[in-house]
């Protein structure tokens, strides 16, 4: 069962890392950090402040982007372009085919955030001739924005199961803005004086994915680094929260007829 | 034991966009391919091939009824390793090489790393994509798509292989491979069950074919049967036939047709053959070809089939019976 | 002959139609464009857009990503600002709003306070000449960055210069010399603008805390030498009080402290701190003497150095 996995994985890493998108991203990216030595040029005494800013900025919404994109290639795509009666006609079994993909996935797009934050700290090292501890606390921020990306593939797996390629990436991209409004809702909720929208607002809080907790970019780059109880905690949502997707990913893929 | 059974298979789809209608794609089909045999299934389009393949897959999953697959049930796993599959137009990974893939294939059925590698290059050998191996998928033709599909059905060396259209995209070369394939495939003693609308290919290649119309089964047999069920009628062609010799024979023809210098006559099978040779010959006429005509799959295709939903009532040929085989 | 048809297929008049329409097309969108941008009256801030309900909802619209946000309005607050002063212009209706934005996404951007106070505060055409809303500014930055102990600084210096009010500024230089980090001449600015505003004995305290703190030899003579001074002025003004009375009852200038001694007013001409006598200079005004080693410059009414005369 792990070989099935891991060879399902290796090879959806090896299809989907060679997408003409992600170069393109990749690159729009690192122009766009590159940029960012530039750009201090016309504030005042933001050099670094703008740097770090729109570096972990620019990973965070392109490797978004990525993240759905590649996101819905995963069944989707495969539904659509009818590779999956292939696979599935081989002996391997469905939920083996979902953590399979999903793996792949999320290794796809942990090398290419590598390669941003690769490109990030060269501009770093650029800009400010040498690498402090103050910088190795940005590493913290990366992983937070890992951590969104696994819950956001997650999410592109699950409507993936259910619906086409250009829905799922709709629905994964609201969910993803909602889930940043979460705090927001609540407390709306907490105002509004009705019980029922109360506990409504509540339950959503509770159910859908909180990525507010995990925006730390403007922290770090303030040189906070991120208290270790959120580190902890805020992994241990991460791996519940897919481990959720995937589980009902798995339900609706079990029973889907192709 | 048989490779495949499938018993009162009904299989019933929902559509509609708001109160969701039930279709019937199979109803109550039942067949049997035994273990050695070359099947196929043949229908018009929308027949229910695809449907009964997919389910014998573990692909979908009946409404009513049971597929076995070696008397195991499709969507148990443990079935999937003997057999192998290749997919109408099918389309693979756009980024991987066709090697890549291959071996991505052959991982999955579990193969050692040296077996792997063993089968991928033999079978890309045999369906000659050698020399295209380390291209990706996106840059290969219809044709050479097609190859691959057929490499990786026999991947893991499969006792029982499915094929849905396996010549289409095909040019004649690549036909006649795939003919000589199958026919080996047969000698090792596999099983072939076969899913096409091209009936001369399955002339050619079955033992035994099942025919689908509109869900239901409406007719299966051994072809061997089916094609001499005896003479349907004979075609003679004259070289300038003299105007006497053709009123002579009208009455036993039933179509004359002219083209240029030459006339062909269809003779019915209840004719004297003697007497129209005799007439023949007292006119004189030049005689160019004469061919007993027997009824082709096709007739008995279009028997079956037509243009109704019930097969038609009591025209069972001889030794034909709708249902089972044998 | 094969040649000629084809460049016959290139040349169609359909083809060069369409060059035609793609150049004069991208030709005559600059004077367009120039025209719209003179109608609306330039590259300028839409101060509609700014109004932004509150750079709170902003913050929540941005996904994460305020902090980008903040220094891209705090770019843009700043070169509103240049763009301002290259224009002369008296007024800076969006420099508020623009910072308030701008420290509401980032509360934590102390440039922006330090900076926008200052822009803010100076009069124009230096700056927007609103010392008010400079210190509201400051006083949020406090708010969210609580410690910090340069925008007492900046608060300190803001009621001196723009809002001449002494005891709110010697009050922020003291509460900022507690901040931790703070530097010791916070102190030392409290103390003197004490003294300027007139309150010396909250002058005298904070020197003397100075002078009792561990601080380097520099620091201690330095706070010596301002108690010494502020002694100085005390003495300085009593005199002048006397001279003045003397002026009052006698009806004519004393020509020197002598005579206050001779009128009964003194006991004797007293010494400054630095056992040099007092003078009366030409204006009428008491001084130190010509050899005091009191430091000229750290009394609250510097008066010129005296001709020499007793």
């Amino acid at each position: 069962m792990i070989q099935r996995i891991r060879t399902i994985a290796f090879h959806t890493f090896k299809e989907s890392v060679r997408e003409k998108v992600l170069y393109n991203l990749i690159v729009f990216a690192l122009l766009l950090i590159g940029s960012a030595v530039l750009f201090a040029s016309i504030s005042l005494g933001i050099e670094r402040l703008l740097l770090v800013n729109l570096g972990l900025s620019s990973i965070a919404i392109f490797g978004l982007l990525m993240a759905i994109f590649i996101g819905i290639g995963l069944v989707s795509k495969e539904i659509d372009r009818r590779t999956i009666h292939n696979i599935l006609s081989k002996p391997v079994r469905r939920f083996e085919f979902i953590i399979g993909k999903y793996l792949g996935l999320l290794l796809t797009l942990v090398v290419n955030t590598a390669i941003m934050a690769g490109g990030f700290y060269t501009a770093l090292y650029y800009v400010e001739r040498h690498l402090g501890h103050e910088d190795l606390l940005l590493l913290d921020a990366i992983y937070f924005i890992l951590l969104q990306f696994a819950i956001v593939v997650g999410l592109a797996l699950l409507f993936s199961c259910i619906s086409t390629p250009i829905l799922s990436a709709f629905f994964t991209f609201c969910l993803y803005v909602v889930g940043n409004f979460l705090g927001d809702i609540r407390w709306l909720g907490h105002e509004s004086g009705s019980a029922i929208f109360e506990k409504v607002t509540a339950l959503l809080y509770y159910l859908l994915p909180n990525f507010s907790d995990f925006q730390v970019i403007s922290q770090a780059a303030h040189g906070k680094a991120v208290p270790s109880y959120l580190l902890t905690s805020g992994s241990f949502y991460a791996l519940l929260y897919v481990t959720v997707l995937i589980s009902a990913s798995i339900l609706i893929f079990e029973e889907r007829e192709f | 034991m048989l490779a495949i059974e499938t018993i009162e298979l009904t299989k019933d789809y929902r559509v509609g966009f708001w109160r969701k209608r039930p279709q019937r794609a199979l109803e109550r089909l039942s067949l049997e391919v035994e273990v050695g045999e070359v099947f196929g299934l043949l229908g018009p389009n929308g027949a229910g091939k695809t449907t009964t393949l997919k389910i014998l897959l573990g692909l979908a999953f009946p409404t009513a009824g049971a597929a076995r697959v070696f008397e195991r049930d499709p969507r148990d796993v443990s079935a999937h390793q003997n057999i192998g599959y290749l997919p109408e137009n099918p389309s693979f990974y756009d980024h991987l090489t066709a090697q890549e893939f291959m071996t991505y294939a052959a991982s999955i059925f579990g193969l050692s790393d040296r077996a792997r590698s063993r089968q991928v290059g033999l079978l890309l050998e045999r369906v000659g994509l050698t020399d295209s191996r380390n291209h990706p998928l996106r840059k290969f033709s219809k044709g050479m798509i097609q190859r691959l599909g057929i490499a990786q059905a026999l991947i893991n060396d499969p006792d029982l292989i499915f094929l849905d259209e396996p010549m289409s995209g095909l040019d004649p070369v690549g036909r006649r491979e795939v003919r000589n394939l199958i026919l080996q495939l047969k000698e090792k003693g596999k099983t072939i069950f076969f899913s096409t609308h091209i009936l001369s290919d399955a002339e050619t290649l079955c033992d035994r074919v099942a025919i689908l119309d509109h869900g239901k089964l409406q007719g299966c047999g051994e072809l061997r049967e089916i094609l001499e069920v005896g003479l349907s009628s004979t075609e003679i062609v004259l070289e300038k036939p003299n105007r006497d010799v053709i009123v002579a024979l009208e009455p036993f023809a039933s179509s004359i047709v002219r083209t240029g210098n030459r006339v062909l006559l269809t003779l019915g099978v209840e004719s004297d053959l003697t007497e129209v040779l005799a007439e023949v010959v007292r006119s004189k006429a030049k005689l160019i070809s004469l061919n007993p005509v027997r009824m082709s799959l096709e007739d008995y295709f279009m028997e079956r089939v037509g243009d109704n939903d019930a097969p038609p009532p009591g025209k069972a040929a001889a030794g034909m019976e709708p249902g089972k085989g044998e | 002959m094969k040649q000629g048809s084809e460049t016959r297929f290139r040349t169609r008049p359909q083809i060069w139609l369409c060059w035609l329409l793609l150049a004069g097309g991208f030709l005559a969108l600059w004077p367009i464009q120039r025209a719209i941008d003179r109608r609306a009256g330039g590259v300028g801030e839409n101060a509609e857009i700014l109004d932004f309900h509150s750079g709170k909802t902003l913050r929540t619209l941005s996904l994460g990503h305020a902090g980008l946000l903040a220094d891209i309005y705090w770019t843009r607050a700043v070169q509103y600002f240049g763009r301002k002063r290259i224009a002369h212009a008296r007024r800076f209706e969006l420099l508020a709003p623009l910072l308030r934005i701008t420290t509401q996404l980032d509360p934590h951007l102390l440039i922006a306070y330090r900076f926008g106070a200052i822009f803010l505060a100076a009069k124009p055409p230096e700056g927007a000449g609103e010392p008010e809303q400079a210190l509201q500014l400051v006083r949020q930055g406090i708010v969210a960055n609580p410690g910090y102990w340069r925008f007492w600084q900046d608060l300190g210096f803001i009621y001196y210069w723009d809002l001449k009010n002494y005891k709110m500024a010697a009050r922020a230089f003291e509460t900022g010399s507690k901040q931790p980090g703070a530097m010791v001449w916070m102190k030392a600015m409290a103390a003197t603008i004490s003294a300027q505003g007139g309150d010396f004995q909250t002058s005298r305290l904070l020197w003397s805390e100075i002078y009792l703190q561990p601080e380097t030899e520099t620091v201690r003579r330095s706070a010596l030498a301002h108690l010494a001074a502020l002694r100085a002025d005390q003495d300085i003004r009593e005199l002048n009080a006397l001279v003045i009375r003397f002026r009052k009852e006698h009806g004519s200038d004393p020509r020197s402290l002598n005579s206050l001694v001779q009128a009964g007013y003194l006991k004797a001409v007293p010494l400054d701190p630095s056992g040099v006598p007092y003078v009366l200079g030409i204006d009428g005004k008491i001084t130190v003497g010509p050899q005091s080693k009191i430091d000229r410059y750290l009394l609250t009414e510097p008066s010129s150095p005296p001709e020499a005369h007793a």
